[in-house]
């Protein structure tokens, strides 16, 4: 059989089992299998890349993925969970790089072989694609990075003129692109392209407010797959489009997942300017009188009840009280006490982050419920216990039509018989938004830091029952 | 390219998109986060262009913008699937 054939081959196997790999992805228990196939895919699709006649040497290939693999598993193992949607809003820019850069050398491989008459057609113009879309994802990636890590304001950014501005800079590329694919000798275009890109992408997610962050990622992630599809139409490459195609998709559905989560239309997350307190909310934030309980309070009330939600938040992280609060629901379990944790759609920085973050203090995930099944169960429970969550649990979502939070879904806490609501001080959450959550009657505050609160709680609560 | 290649091309791109919207819809919301990991981890999948671009002969800006891209996918690519396996070992059913 002859090497091309077999190459092609192996690309159709690697495909296929991207395509059974995602999914198995999709289900708790083959998740992990459905992981280590599509890393075996890639593996494949690297081999036969190996076997192709245009690639003659092996050393720099060698040198350049060991350093990289070095430095990708290192960092991969000492990532804290917390830091998820860092780390992958920086690998997302480094994808959407590399595909910008693959449709680059391959410009300048045509150019100098002087092949001007492949680049006058489809191939010029998914190269212009391919290096748009993958340098808007990088540079709007490493915003997005800047501002999880509080590297950027983590705030919207937006100043008169930015959309004209953007839209400016978007006919400035399309006509980079069209003086690329018609003179493709002149180097100029391709690098004013590759710059215009680069600009766009922080323009483009610099207004984007930090609550709406998953949706960002969950978009750049859509980026990526498409970058990598457009540089399959420049090298003639299956096994690319169908996988670029494949990455592609699954961003936009998790897009579509996360904005109906937030209650919020793509165009006006895209858009940005979400995030800022209003006036009024601020007004009326003097009017809240909250009751405060202390830990012991807290552990006699736990020692009585049959039911109890635990509603966790990305300050429970923070906090690193994911284990206190595994010991806690334990605790409870023992005494008969039913126990559930209620994950909004968003908790966490990204979407299922919450989920990923209680995984790794082992706690079952069979024990987390979503949102819409759990809601109308609050009203059935004794406790409904908030660590470090505040905008999912704004009850202004449903009642203030001048939220700017309002019609996003929320978790229906205040219908428990007694809120506690665990939190470092009276700030307001991620969105910048108050809440009056903590004013109604049947909600308590028990504050300081989350650890050592509940820690103390659960103390309490063991020793409650030794006596 | 000729147009036929074009529309062959185009055609695999539109299925797979649906192939990949097939795919993705019913995933519970568990897995998002190692979800958007291993499908970051295979957008990687552009090392295949990078290889192609950083294994010719002699030095050419080429070839050095190939070893550029072939050194960031290789991290997105090794990097991706190595985190989203240390997500995934830690989903455990109740015992």
């Amino acid at each position: 059989m002859d090497i091309p054939l077999l190459i092609h081959l192996a690309y159709l196997i690697a495909a296929i089992l991207f395509i059974v790999g995602i999914k198995l992805l999709g289900r708790p228990s083959t998740a992990r299998r459905g992981n280590t196939l599509s890393a075996a895919a890639m593996f494949i699709a690297i081999v036969a890349t190996l076997l192709n006649q245009q690639v003659l040497s092996y050393t720099e290939i060698a040198v350049t993925v060991l350093v990289a693999s070095t430095i990708g598993i290192y960092a991969a193992r000492k990532v804290a969970m917390t830091a998820m949607p860092e780390m992958i809003a920086l690998l997302n820019g480094f994808g959407g790089l590399a595909s910008a850069l693959v449709s680059t050398s391959e410009y300048w491989r045509m150019t100098q072989e002087g092949d001007f008459e492949a680049i006058h057609s489809a191939v010029g113009i998914s190269m212009a694609l391919s290096i748009v879309i993958g340098a808007v994802t990088f540079s709007g990636s490493m915003v997005a990075f800047g501002k999880l890590r509080g590297l950027v304001s983590g705030k919207s950014v937006t100043f008169r003129g930015q959309q004209v501005l953007n839209a400016l800079l978007l006919c400035v590329a399309i006509a980079c692109s069209v003086m690329l694919v018609v003179h493709p000798e002149t180097h100029t275009w391709v690098l004013s392209l590759l710059g215009v890109a680069l600009v766009l992408g922080i323009l483009a997610v610099i207004p984007i407010g930090g609550a709406d962050m998953p949706v960002v990622i969950a978009l750049l992630n859509s980026y990526t797959g498409i970058a990598a599809a457009a540089t399959g139409f420049v090298l003639n490459n299956h096994m690319l489009i169908i996988t670029g195609a494949l990455v592609g998709a699954a961003g936009l559905i998790l897009t579509q997942i996360m904005c109906k989560a937030m209650n919020r239309s793509l165009i006006s997350v895209v858009l940005g300017g979400f995030g800022q307190t209003t006036s009024s909310a601020e007004a009326e934030a003097n009017d809240i009188v909250v009751k405060e309980i202390g830990t012991e309070e807290s552990a006699m009330l736990f020692d009585s009840v049959s039911s109890v939600i635990i509603v966790p938040g990305y300050g429970m992280a923070v906090a690193q009280a994911q284990h206190a609060v595994r010991e806690l629901a334990e605790l409870l379990e023992e005494r008969g006490v039913s126990v559930r944790f209620a994950i909004h759609p968003v908790a966490g920085r990204m979407p299922g982050h919450m989920n990923v973050l209680l995984a790794e203090a082992n706690i079952p995930y069979d024990k987390l419920v979503e949102m819409e099944r759990i809601n109308d169960e609050f009203a059935s429970t004794d406790i409904a216990l908030v660590i470090g969550a505040n905008d999912v649990v704004n009850p202004a979502a449903k009642t203030n039509p001048n939220s700017p939070i309002f019609g996003m879904p929320v978790l229906h806490v205040e219908n428990a018989q007694t809120v506690i609501v665990c939190k470092r001080g009276m700030s307001a959450g991620y969105a910048g938004i108050e809440n009056e959550l903590f004013g109604y009657p049947n909600c308590l505050m028990l504050f300081g830091d989350a650890k050592a609160t509940i820690t103390e709680v659960v103390n309490e609560l063991a020793d409650h029952h030794q006596r | 390219m000729t147009t036929d290649t074009l529309l062959i091309l185009l055609y695999i791109f539109v299925l797979a998109g649906f192939v990949g919207f097939e795919l993705i819809s019913k995933v519970p919301p568990t897995l998002h986060t190692p979800l958007l990991s291993a499908t970051n981890a295979i957008a990687g999948i552009t090392i295949v262009g990078a290889l192609l671009a950083s294994g010719t002969l002699g030095w050419s800006i080429s070839k050095l913008l190939g070893i550029a891209a072939l050194f960031l996918a290789t991290l997105n690519v090794v990097s991706g699937y190595v985190v989203t396996d240390r997500m995934l070992r830690m989903f455990k059913r109740k015992k």
